[in-house]
């Protein structure tokens, strides 16, 4: 499943961006193969942010391209979408409209949006919601709902900043077990900032170390443990080899 | 029927506040320390309410009449300006400054001079309500505009959102708490500034009958009126809120702690 010989989803070529003379991405280069999970991991401040900016087509590079499927989407938002670490759900509207906005502004007919958006809310645990409002939700519900509108707004990649890290680490340990499960029903290849080495080395296909300033792809480990991991991968001497070369390499 | 006898309880230090002045007041009248033609006691008060009932609601129908025209000319501009001032940033920065400069002008010295332009009749009093109601309106629209999350922005954004949507959907909602606190000082402005309008000319409403009354010395009267400006503030900003619960239904919905 890890290896780079399968179909690539998202790629970027040489993506360089700078902001009032200053660079923070040169020569970034990596991809993402169909159905994997790929992380970013970096220290804050180093640009990753900013390169989700510029997957997202919100930002326009200096130099490089962004493809999806082939397709060159560089400065084009619209294609994929992302998440952030907030939910950033509309508190106005139900969990159902919310879902269903990236099917509103992709020209779907409120009804049609509406009806696919809820086709999905038991496979995203979320059956039952529909018409309630984000605050009378949990976090790790509202953090399901807001994957669920990533989901409908990303054709098949979802770009993930930080989803999970305002959770507890007991929701979060929950939410990277189902997460782990939706992507494999849904087929959905995931490119992930985060900067816990441990949730990079249990959720990761490979993982791309970014570094440097300006930042740029440092180095690229590949986690060959099959999926799903055991509960106690992180307890075990190969998590911890990972890990070691992980800390050697930040 | 716990958290009905709290609301009860709640309620309690405000009306026993109210009371005790009340009966202060009536204290003071009744000892004859002050004469009744100075300061009418509230017995006296409450009849001159009842017997000029009918006289009182025709003024305060017009009174009523220049203050919603002139909230509602006042909604509508303040809608248009702050959605124009928050569109284009250049306008924004040329405009704000006067129209905070425009707030320290104060309301009596710019009635006269509309009347004086426009004369007798309604006009200078809509238009002085536009102007009193039209500032706290356009703040808070342009605080609920600023107050969008740019991340949620830049995530509807990446969707391929386009900005009359960003507009409509995200940014207009959000502000719709701001918009109604404004809404509710407007709508108690909107009164005063009628009333005042009124008051330096003018042939019916609640401020010409108030000169009219103050003029014969029959503070009873006077005080009537002001009883009635009073209720009719309350009314107008109990209505806003009543609005506001039924436009902002999510508001109401407790949230859950997760």
């Amino acid at each position: 499943m890890s290896t780079c010989s399968e179909s690539v989803v998202l790629s970027c070529e040489n993506v360089a961006k700078s902001f009032d003379g200053k660079m923070i991405l040169q020569n970034v280069n990596l991809h993402l193969n169909r159905g994997e999970l790929v992380c970013l991991l970096g220290q804050s401040g180093v640009g990753k942010t900013t390169l989700f900016h510029v997957l997202a087509g919100l930002y326009q590079p200096d130099e490089g391209r962004v493809l999806l499927n082939g397709e060159d989407v560089t400065g084009k938002p619209g294609k994929i979408s992302y998440m952030l670490q907030k939910d950033l759900l509309l508190p106005y509207m139900s969990v159902l409209d919310n879902t269903a906005m990236p099917l509103i502004i992709a020209g779907k007919k409120k009804k049609e949006a509406r009806a696919e958006a809820s086709s999905h809310f038991a496979d995203f645990g979320l059956e039952g919601c529909q018409k309630q409002y984000p605050s009378q939700l949990s976090g790790g519900m509202r953090q399901r709902a807001a994957l669920l509108r990533t989901y409908l707004s990303s054709r098949g990649v979802a770009l993930l900043d930080e989803p999970f890290s305002a959770l507890d680490t007991l929701t979060k340990s929950a939410m990277h077990r189902w997460y782990l499960d939706v992507m494999r029903r849904i087929e959905l290849s995931t490119l992930f900032i985060t900067h816990d080495m441990d949730e990079a080395i249990v959720l990761s296909d490979r993982i791309y170390v970014i570094g440097g300033r300006p930042g740029t792809v440092t180095a690229e480990i590949v986690i060959k443990e099959p999926k799903p991991r055991p509960d106690d991968f992180v307890l075990s001497e190969t998590f911890l080899r990972y890990k070691r070369r992980l800390v050697s390499l930040l | 029927m716990t958290r009905k006898l709290r609301n009860i309880t709640d309620k309690l230090p405000p009306v026993i506040a109210l009371v005790v002045l009340v009966a202060v007041w009536a204290a003071v009248c009744g000892f004859g320390s002050i004469p009744s033609y100075m300061l009418p006691s509230p017995g006296s008060v409450v009849k001159a309410f009842v017997s000029d009932f009918p006289l009182l609601m025709q003024h305060a129908g017009a009174t009523l009449t220049e203050a919603f025209a002139g909230l509602g000319i006042g909604i509508l501009l303040a809608f248009f300006t702050a959605s124009l001032m928050d569109r284009f940033s250049p306008l924004y920065r040329a405009v704000y400054p006067l129209l905070v400069v425009s707030q320290t002008i104060p309301t009596i010295a710019i009635a006269p001079l509309l009347i004086s332009w426009m004369g007798f009749g309604m006009a200078p009093k809509i238009t002085l309500v536009v102007l009193t109601t039209f500032f706290p309106i356009t703040v808070g629209l342009l605080d609920g505009y600023k107050s969008v999350d740019p991340d949620a922005i830049s995530l509807y954004r990446s969707m391929g959102a386009k900005n009359g949507l960003i507009f409509t959907r995200i940014k207009l909602p959000s502000s719709l708490s701001y918009f109604f606190s404004g809404l509710k000082i407007s709508a108690s402005y909107a009164i005063v500034g009628a009333v005042i309008a009124e008051w330096l000319g003018g042939f019916e409403g609640l401020g010409v009958y108030m000169t009219r009354v103050k003029k014969a010395y029959s503070f009873d009267k006077m005080f009537a009126v002001i009883l009635l400006i009073v209720i009719i503030s309350l009314l107008l900003m109990g209505l806003v809120a009543l609005i506001k619960r039924a436009v902002m239904p999510w508001e109401r919905k407790g949230a859950k702690e997760s």
